[in-house]
């Protein structure tokens, strides 16, 4: 039942991401999410995807929530001078013809005080709030913790 | 923006975006100077610059526990290549990858990897218990050892390894503090001297595998 909920949400979200909010909205696509497991409750989790902008207005990720998680925070891992570190993004701008791709090492959302331990198989949902293409659900599948990308 | 809006709403969001730079702005500052100070306060060598560092300085030693429980000292690895990254569990991100690249390139040695001791060294002993440790490193290998102690044994190890430690304090994060750390995977020595230095995002677990295979042939070789 869980599995065809999915399903379904993953269709109804495909949808969404590629006709966009309206006719005028900038068109955002949400690509390749995945989320990694977490070790246990009290860590937080991550998650990536690639969003591009496919009209020719710039567009803004304003917020992102999820039901699994208290807060969820735009972050960057940054290696500089050896020392890694996360930088946390107030928003994210995405320019027309862009392509931004959360990805580990880089880019990350960060899951702080997960509901529940986030394991691998289960889906996760993140609801992606656009300047202009409004929100995008994202439902995407949780990958082991040794996960380095999609599937 | 589209020519012709509306002034009101054009300036209010001109104004939204200096904002928001403004907020982005302090937010990075604050995390800067506040890992400035956690520097401070850990006081340790300045961050290594890959190869600007005192190499011959750098050494495997330590006082710690394993993810077993047991007290483990740099004689219980001498006689293997030792792989060392210092990390922690609140790290979703750079930290698994890394572990996730260790793995890896253990696993692409083959029988060889028994000659390296994988070793994981908590810098956030507070939360990162042997047990939690144990949890974490099993998900990578079985083979990678998760290590932890005092603040005052990390703190000395993390000393002998010429490696950064700053605690950056952030209240909206579970805990209220992340920790900066090393993002480099050291390459030790049998005899626990430093020999190279990895890091996930520039070295393939191929690279980092190849780059010690090479090494046990020469010392099959015998040098
Ligand atoms: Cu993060």
């Amino acid at each position: 039942m869980k599995l065809i909920l999915a399903i379904v949400t993953v269709f109804f979200c495909t949808v969404a991401a590629a006709g966009g909010a309206s006719a005028d909205a900038p068109s955002i696509a949400v690509e390749k999410p995945w989320a990694r497991a977490s070790i246990l409750k009290s860590r937080p989790g991550a998650a990536y995807l690639t969003i591009r902008n496919t009209g020719d207005e710039p567009d803004r990720l304003l917020k992102v929530t999820s039901p699994a998680a208290g807060t969820v925070m735009i972050h960057e891992s940054k290696l500089a001078n050896g020392v890694a570190q996360m930088l946390a993004h107030g928003g994210l701008d995405i320019a027309p013809g862009a392509e931004v791709t959360f990805r580990p090492g880089g880019l990350h959302f960060m899951l702080m005080d997960l509901r529940k331990r986030l394991h691998e198989g289960e889906t996760l949902m993140l609801n992606l709030r656009f300047e202009k293409a409004g929100d995008i659900n994202v439902t995407m599948p949780v990958l082991g913790l040794g996960a380095t990308g999609p599937k | 923006m589209p020519d012709g809006a509306p002034e009101t709403p054009a300036l209010g969001r001109r104004l939204k975006i200096v904002r928001r730079a403004a907020w982005a702005l302090i937010l990075v500052t604050t995390m800067a100077a506040a890992g400035f100070a956690g520097w401070k306060t850990f006081a340790p060598a300045k961050p290594p610059t890959a190869r600007q560092v005192g190499e011959a300085l750098i050494k495997t030693q330590f006082n710690l526990t394993d993810h077993y429980g047991r007290a483990v000292k740099e004689k219980d690895f001498r006689g293997q290549w030792q792989l060392v990254f210092f990390g922690y569990t609140f790290c979703p991100d750079v930290c698994p990858t890394t572990l996730s690249v260790m793995a890896r390139a253990l696993d692409l040695l083959g029988d060889d990897a028994a000659k390296v001791a994988p070793l994981f060294i908590t810098v956030d002993p507070g939360r990162d218990t042997p047990e939690v440790l144990a949890e974490f490193v099993g998900a990578f290998h079985p083979r990678i050892v998760g290590l932890t102690g005092t603040q005052e044994q990390i703190k000395a190890a993390a000393k002998s390894f010429r490696i950064y430690v700053g605690r950056v304090d952030k209240p909206d994060v579970p805990g209220g503090y992340l920790m900066g750390h090393s993002g480099y995977m050291y390459l030790m020595t049998p005899e626990g001297t430093y020999d190279a230095v990895f890091s996930e995002n520039r070295n393939p677990p191929e690279d980092i595998a190849a780059a010690i295979k090479k090494r046990l042939t020469k010392e099959r070789s015998g040098r």
